[in-house]
């Protein structure tokens, strides 16, 4: 049986797509950007037992060479994060598609659907193709949070059972986003046009860093992209917030309201009829 | 009548609020119930609480006239016509409300006020001119948060107009009940909820749950009581389940042995409240709402209320930890379930001949507490600041409000965040009422205008009030007294993240 590592299931969400949504965020990702405001997410646990001598509440232990959670008395006090080297959390656990299933079934009266979100879910695609067949069967919807990393449109299976998908395009340039995150952003382009050509592009986002990105270029040609292919695609600019971002890596501060206008007028001003600030 | 005195001489009280305690102080003192020993004894414990209705009931505590059969006929006494236009119809309504007696003397329940006002809308923007009106004038006179109106549960042009300028008016008063079943629609319930997180209303009430209970005609009054229309509630009296649970030496003794007993002394004591009304005060003999038809004692019912639970269970449970206690761990939520049973099965015991509206027998209710309350929770709330997950919380609420057809409810405040996805608390609203839920209400954690446990206040006018100034509506005292008893401040912003 394919199982997902996952990170934490978080039962409601107003934020990751239409509704209440249940999000199930897996551990892993090929990014590293430098404003990540959750890197704890990015690597995966190498056993190095670190954090386990140096929880305060004792909820780690060492079980076959994996360093395993115990949930009831973590307080969440973060000091295995803190500590860990590996960008990486002692949390995450293997899930089969019917245990998350399970969760989710817990929730379903009070969800549209689900979103998988990371990390970056795409590194997992049996798990989460597998999830989406059952989450359909359950009734719900099934939506994609995703950097767009991952060339979908070789992955026939899992965008027929996925309903739409939600993707990061965090810089424009090229060069900008090799910095930014470590790689480049044609496949995520591509994947934007291909999503878009089959209707399945709920919303295509950009945080916004003062002093550290082009931000009025990339607005001005993300929304341009998006008027190309269907302006009333969703576009959300993300204010930079210096909440959970490694502060070693990244120096910078929350836009202005007066600059998340001017970028909003910017993007509308190109025609995108459904543009949002959060 | 030292009292009296203080009354007339008060200087934060309006000319109103002056008059309505001085009438009080009067009703107060006769002493003309026969109230048994053991009663009184509960009485003088806090265990049995009558909530200030008086010492001499001469009307009911909430009565829910049939506005559509007054709209139909106009009244005689009131020497009005049936309305032909939108104008007549908001007035004929404005001065019938002036004549409907309560505990507060202000009505609780205006009507299903989308359905009486929809015939007469023809131009849409003078039919809003008309509900503003209508709606600021409810506001300005009838000063008091438990007047409660409704609408739905079909879809209507003067529900949509309603909502749109509740929204614009942000008014505290009537406190408001979108009635949700099938015939509203997605589109219809966002409106509703984009209101609520503008205004704290409306709060919404599951239909089909009501409706199986009292039928087609019902209405949600004051806080969130389910009752008749064309009648109401004679009296509503309350237990304290947590004192009484201190008397109990353990919780198998306080089921079995002191439930029934104070049940049986509260049902003795309603009964003699609802006797002197029906038979001695003359009211259902002299009410011209009563001959005109706009109520019929066929119509009543009483509401026997309790609160606390939380605490009484918690009293059992005494456990430091927030994991094993009320809400949280699966032997209180057990025990919470097992005694409120005991409680339903111990109130059907009691008949009284003029409850005729539920066959006889007294409706639960979930009462919300009272200003003056301190660490004691409303009905099977959760504690505020103990609140679990919204997933949780939900699940647990649900669970308890079937029991509770004359009233019980759950508020939930949602970070600004949810502004931008309305969908996410519809989503929360279906399932709720899937699971069982009866009533909901929400608002936003910006908003002026908050639900303070049933009725709603605004933020701004507690701080006058607490600065020492007048206000208009009489329940801003009782919210500034809820802020600093039950910290309703410090409801859990509903955030995820």
């Amino acid at each position: 049986m394919c199982k997902g590592l996952v990170n934490r299931i978080l039962p409601f969400s107003s934020v990751d797509g239409p509704g209440n949504r249940t999000v199930i965020f897996l551990q892993g990702c090929n990014f590293n950007c430098l404003y990540c405001h959750n890197p704890e997410t990015i690597g995966k646990c190498r056993a190095c037992g670190k954090c386990v001598s140096l929880c305060p509440y004792d909820t780690l232990s060492i079980v076959a060479g994996q360093v395993k959670w115990h949930e009831e008395g973590c307080k969440y006090c973060d000091r295995c994060l803190e500590i860990c080297t590996e960008n990486s959390s002692p949390r995450p656990v293997k899930m089969t598609v019917d245990e998350v299933a399970e969760k989710i079934l817990a929730f379903k009266s009070f969800i549209s659907g689900i979103t998988i979100s990371g990390g970056e879910c795409t590194l997992q695609c049996g798990f989460i193709t597998s999830l989406f067949k059952r989450v359909k069967e359950i009734g719900l919807t099934t939506f994609l949070d995703t950097n767009g990393s991952i060339a979908l449109w070789q992955e026939s299976e899992l965008i027929s059972l996925m309903d739409m998908a939600m993707v990061d395009l965090k810089s424009y340039d090229p060069k900008e986003h090799r910095v930014l995150t470590c790689m480049d952003n044609e496949v995520v382009i591509e994947n934007i046009k291909y999503l878009a050509k089959v209707n399945k592009l709920y919303e295509v986002r950009t945080v916004i860093v003062p002093e550290t990105l082009n931000n009025y270029y990339n607005v001005d040609m993300i929304s341009k992209l998006i008027v190309s292919l269907n302006s009333s695609i969703r576009y959300k600019l993300i204010r930079y917030r210096p909440k959970g971002v490694r502060l070693e890596l990244i120096d910078s501060y929350i836009p202005r309201d007066e600059m998340m206008n001017e970028l909003v007028k910017l993007a509308a001003g190109n025609g995108c009829e459904n543009v949002i600030v959060v | 009548m030292e009292n009296i005195l203080d009354i007339i001489k008060d200087n934060i009280l309006t000319y109103e609020h002056k008059v309505l305690s001085l009438a009080k102080a009067a009703e107060n003192s006769l002493d003309v119930l026969p109230i048994g020993k053991e009663v009184q004894k509960y009485r003088d414990e806090g265990i049995i609480c009558d909530l200030f209705e008086g010492n001499a009931p001469y009307r009911p505590r909430y009565i829910l006239p049939d506005y559509e059969r007054f709209m139909k006929n106009g009244s005689e006494f009131l020497g009005l016509k049936r309305p032909e236009d939108i104008w007549e119809a908001i007035n004929n309504l404005l001065i019938l409300y002036k004549h409907v007696p309560s505990i507060t003397s202000f009505p609780v329940y205006v009507g299903n006020i989308d359905t009486l006002l929809e015939p007469f809308i023809e131009d849409e923007e003078e039919a809003f001119k008309a509900i503003k009106l209508f709606l600021t004038h409810i506001d300005r006179t009838l000063t008091d948060s438990f007047c409660h109106a409704n609408i739905g549960p079909e879809d209507t042009r003067a529900g949509r107009l309603i909502l749109r300028a509740e929204k614009e008016l942000q008014n505290a008063v009537p406190n408001l009940t979108l009635k949700y079943g099938p015939n509203i629609s997605d589109d219809l319930a966002i409106e509703a909820i984009n209101t609520a997180l503008e205004t704290a209303k409306p709060s919404f009430a599951n239909d089909d749950m009501f409706k199986k209970e009292f039928g087609e005609d019902y209405g949600i009054a004051s806080c969130y009581n389910g009752l008749k229309v064309g009648g109401g509630s004679y009296t509503l009296v309350r237990l304290n389940l947590e004192r009484l649970a201190k008397q109990a030496s353990d919780e198998s003794e306080y089921i079995d042995v002191f439930l029934p007993k104070a049940v049986k002394a509260m049902a003795e004591y309603m009964d003699e409240r609802v006797k002197f009304l029906v038979e001695e005060s003359e009211f259902f003999k002299s009410s011209f709402l009563v001959r005109e038809g706009l109520i019929s004692q066929d119509n009543f019912s009483a509401m026997f209320g309790m609160f606390g639970l939380a605490e009484c269970v918690n009293h059992f449970i005494d456990s430091p930890n927030l994991a094993d206690r009320f809400g949280h761990g699966d032997r209180a939520n057990e025990l919470g379930l097992k005694i409120i049973e005991r409680l339903e099965k111990e109130v059907d015991k009691y008949k009284n001949p003029y409850c005729k509206a539920s066959n006889g027998r007294y409706l639960l209710h979930a009462q919300v507490g009272i200003d003056t309350d301190d660490g004691i929770s409303p009905g099977c709330r959760i504690p505020i600041g103990q609140e679990p997950e919204i997933h949780q919380h939900l699940l647990h609420a649900a669970k308890f409000h079937k029991f509770f057809p004359s009233g019980i409810g759950d508020i939930f405040n949602f970070d600004t965040t949810v502004k931008k996805n309305s969908q996410y608390i519809l989503d929360i609203i279906k399932g709720s009422f899937r699971e069982g839920m009866r009533y909901f209400s929400l608002y936003c954690s910006n908003s002026d205008i908050i639900r303070i446990t049933g009725y709603l206040v605004k933020r701004s006018e507690i701080e006058k009030l607490d600065e020492g100034k007048q206000v208009l509506h009489d329940s801003v005292v009782l919210g500034l007294g809820s802020v600093k008893n039950q910290k309703v401040l410090n409801r859990m912003v509903r955030k995820d993240v």
